[in-house]
């Protein structure tokens, strides 16, 4: 009935050493305190058993020194738990310089991914091993969250922002992808895999199949059929700000502070355009919630960056060159490795 | 001789009292209901995790079942049973009062909880209620289309049931100390309970506000949380565990201050480090309110914040560690017998150790993004809630059962029923650790076949535990109609409550007492007070 039960799951990225390494650690103290605490029990219970009705016990009110003792080395060693586990956090939680971006939207109860070249799935997403993944990911409704157990990286998918995660694989071959986050109904139907693939094999992947087009690609005709064109206006003044190099800029509100141009701060412009105004502009934009989907946002997002050449960007991700995207990336994989 | 509990006999008698002593057994009948209400949701969900597929129940009545087991144990048995049951009953007797500061708000509490339970129960009959325990927001505002309203309208008014109780205590603590009854002469049940009683204070009015921006936004549209009206989602779930956080300590430092007093009592020793244990207690819940953010690890909360509520999250430990070390100091040159109340007590110890450890897993920032809304937290929190927090309500419930009812329950039967709850409760949650680190997240109503060989044994655990429940339930009833008469102090304890009659006088005490020293000095000769 059951030949197949794991007692300990598969590490198929370079975080999951990592984080298998502050579990141990946290096992064996948790074994060796829980047997102390149930040795010490079993033997007092046994050594000072009561051996007739009227006995008493010593009385002894306690000692400066134990209590001392028992919260001094305790803070020694959840201060190594504090310290091993906030740098493998801060490891986890900044992406490699020149990671390779991919898009996904959660909604109930799937998961979409977009890549750059244009390729598209559904609760599968294909990634090369040896080289950095950073997934770009946002909701269309409730809150999800992308967890690759075999790589032991997991965040939120929150509605209204962008969140990140980034690992790498190194393992060919399919892992369990599950949403985290309880979502409705089909909450445990919300699964699909990540198929961790060599390089080669990913190119050719990449290659095959239909291939819509780049979400740059597809960014740029929406900015035209929505007509944003017609304000912001391609290297010339218009009604709202230039676009071309703002990704990863500094810009100046009206309001009086200053904001960074990133992923999050696009996404908001489109959505809720009077958050944050950019000085010198009118507040004419008209918002654009539920006029475009989640994933038509990532698209405009998408376009916006790319009129950013590299460089500019922030948390050093890497915008794809424009153009022969296919080319570009297949130049890629050799990175690492 | 008149007690408290055949001084009057009428059906008004007891739904009309103001006697603490009477208005703990009305809490110990519900809270008792619900318990049996919130384990029948649990078996199901068991039941429907035996095998992978979703096969038994749909998933739209599988998540109607985790959630109202999680509203049911957390708002309606956890958090009220052992101040409400034991502490009412017992912290006016331990301070040497006739009664609590206010019987009439007492008693007013009870009905507000029962009117909290009614619409809980309500919601969970008409349809029942689909957002987890949790009621994470946008979900709940914004998508579910269950009773979410009900529920919810049940949580708020139960608040003001768990507010008046800690205003009654913390009040009563402060004024209605017995002469010569200084605050370092308390029983530690009493320091437990004024801890538990600040955060029911300072914590349960911010779920309560936090409830009615969820009914705004569900019902007036007004944006708060949902993003598409303008809100921020996470900021629901900050406000969520800001109490609910606390409300762990709510239900585990009760538990902390009834094992403090079986280990004394059965060691025949007093406790080892009397401050140290009092002062723990007050440093958990000072500190338990600046926790909540270590579950938005994996919620796009900034990395430093994270950094914040992973050290503070570190330190709240520490008190829990002194406790347990103290526990364990006490039992050593005591005289110790292996009564059915220590035995609880033993299995409080352990299981709170491993559940207390196994949190350290989730304060260590890059450990808990593996294991967040994983089984490794379905069963870190069991360990806490089930192994620590019910351990200790049945372990004071054995152990003040003959003073409260004034009959004798089978020994032998409680001994035998101590060890098939925890060895139940280890078999069921145990495996759970194994599931959560292996990836399997938590609610899911159907599962990936790997994961299978844990969730059989955690459900034939289940039932065995179960069957550990159920044993106290028989042997209780019947020591009520056939049990020998306890007398005042069958355990050969010390303290004011084991000085006067079993069942105690409506009065509790005929003479004030006099008090001239802590509790549990049993070098010293006896004091005899209270008795005319």
């Amino acid at each position: 009935m059951f030949t197949n039960f794991p007692f300990f799951p598969q590490q198929a990225s370079v975080q999951a050493g990592q984080v298998d390494a502050v579990y141990f650690f946290l096992v064996a103290v948790t074994a060796f305190f829980s047997l102390l605490i149930a040795g010490l029990i079993a033997f007092f219970a046994v050594k000072y058993r009561r051996r007739s009705d009227d006995e008493i016990g010593v009385a002894i009110h306690g000692s400066l020194a134990l209590e001392l003792l028992w919260t001094v080395i305790p803070f020694g060693i959840v201060m190594v738990m504090f310290g091993w586990g906030a740098k493998v956090f801060f490891d986890l939680y900044r992406p490699p310089a020149g990671a390779m971006e991919i898009y996904v939207v959660g909604k109930q109860w799937m998961w979409k991914v977009q890549h750059m070249d244009g390729q598209r799935e559904i609760n599968e997403l294909h990634v090369p091993i040896g080289r950095p993944v950073k997934l770009v990911m946002g909701s269309e409704d409730v809150i999800h969250s992308f967890y690759i157990p075999a790589f032991r990286v997991k965040a939120d998918v929150i509605p209204g922002r962008y969140n990140n995660l980034w690992f790498e694989a190194t393992t060919p071959g399919r892992y369990h992808l599950f949403c985290a986050e309880y979502c409705g109904t089909k909450h445990s139907g919300m699964i699909g895999s990540v198929v961790a693939m060599p390089p080669d094999e990913f190119q050719a992947w990449l290659s095959g199949g239909p291939v819509s087009d780049s979400p740059v690609a597809a960014g740029e005709k929406l900015f035209q059929s929505l007509a944003c064109n017609t304000c912001h206006v391609q290297g010339a003044q218009g009604r709202g700000p230039v676009l071309n190099n703002l990704f990863g800029s500094t810009v100046q509100l009206a309001s009086g502070g200053t904001a960074v141009a990133d992923q999050a701060y696009l996404r908001e412009s489109i959505v809720n355009p009077q958050a944050k105004v950019v000085a010198g502009y009118q507040p004419l934009m008209p918002t654009f919630q539920g006029l475009v989907t989640e994933e038509q946002l990532i698209q405009l997002v998408a376009y916006v960056q790319s009129l950013s050449q590299q460089g500019a960007t922030p948390s050093g991700s890497s915008v794809p060159t424009m153009g022969p995207t296919t080319g570009a990336a297949s130049a890629q994989p050799e990175i690492k490795r | 001789m008149t007690n408290y509990l055949n001084n009057g006999h009428s059906l008004a008698s007891w739904l009309l009292t103001k006697d603490h002593k009477r208005i703990a057994l009305l809490y110990l009948v519900s809270i008792t209901l619900f318990f049996v209400v919130g384990g029948f949701f649990a078996m199901l969900v068991r039941f429907e995790l035996l095998t992978p597929a979703g096969d038994m129940l749909n998933s739209e009545t599988y998540n109607k079942m985790f959630t109202m087991h999680g509203v049911v144990m957390v708002f309606f048995f956890l958090i009220p049973s052992i101040p409400a049951v034991l502490g009412n009953f017992l912290i006016p007797i331990m301070v040497g009062a006739k009664d609590l500061a206010f019987p009439r708000i007492n008693l007013l509490s009870w009905y507000i909880y029962v009117l909290g339970g009614l619409f809980t129960l309500y919601a969970a009959l008409s349809g029942g209620v689909d957002t987890g325990w949790t009621f994470y927001t946008p979900y709940s505002t914004a998508a579910a289309n269950t009773h979410v309203m009900t529920a919810a309208l049940g949580i708020f008014i139960t608040g003001f049931s768990s507010i008046l109780t800690g205003l009654n205590f913390i009040v009563t603590v402060h004024r209605m100390r017995a002469p010569g009854l200084t605050w370092f002469r308390l029983p530690l049940f009493v320091w437990a309970h004024y801890a538990t009683s600040l955060i029911m204070i300072l914590g349960t009015p911010v779920i309560a506000i936090t409830v009615l921006m969820v009914a705004a936004e569900r019902a007036l549209h007004l944006g708060i949380f949902d993003p598409a009206l303008g809100g921020d989602p996470v900021l629901f779930q900050h406000l969520f565990w800001f109490y609910s956080h606390p409300a762990v300590y709510i239900m585990i430092l009760p538990a902390m201050g009834v094992i403090s007093e079986i280990v004394q009592a059965f060691s025949r020793k007093n406790i080892f480090g009397y401050s140290f244990i009092a002062f723990s207690s007050l440093a958990i819940a000072v500190i338990g309110f600046l926790v909540w953010g270590h579950h938005l690890f994996v919620a796009g909360q900034s990395a430093y914040s994270g950094l914040i509520f992973s050290f503070i999250s570190f330190l709240v430990a520490i008190p829990s560690a002194i406790k347990v070390f103290n526990w364990t100091a006490t039992i050593y040159k005591g005289s110790v017998s292996l009564d059915s109340p220590m035995l609880y007590a033993f299995g409080f110890i352990g299981l709170f150790t491993i559940g207390g450890l196994t949190g350290l897993f989730l304060a260590t920032l890059g450990l808990d993004i593996h294991v967040h809304d994983t089984y490794f937290v379905v069963a870190h929190f069991h360990y806490i809630m089930v192994g620590g927090a019910i351990m200790g309500y049945l372990g004071g419930l054995h152990y003040w059962w003959p003073k409260i009812t004034g009959k004798l329950y089978s020994e032998a039967w409680a001994k035998f029923s101590a060890l098939i709850v925890f060895v139940g409760f280890n078999l069921t949650f145990f495996p759970q650790f194994v599931a959560g680190y292996l990836g399997m997240p938590r609610r899911y109503h159907a599962y990936p076949p790997e994961f299978q060989v844990y969730n059989v044994l955690s459900t034939a655990g289940a039932s065995i535990l179960a069957v550990g429940y159920i044993i106290p339930l028989i042997y209780f009833a019947y020591s009520l109609f056939a049990g020998e008469k306890a007398a005042n102090d069958p355990w050969g304890s010390r303290g004011l409550e084991w000085e006067i009659p079993s069942p105690p006088p409506t009065e509790n005490f005929t003479v004030s007492p006099v008090v001239t020293e802590g509790t549990h000095q049993y070098v010293h000769p006896k004091q005899e007070v209270g008795l005319a």
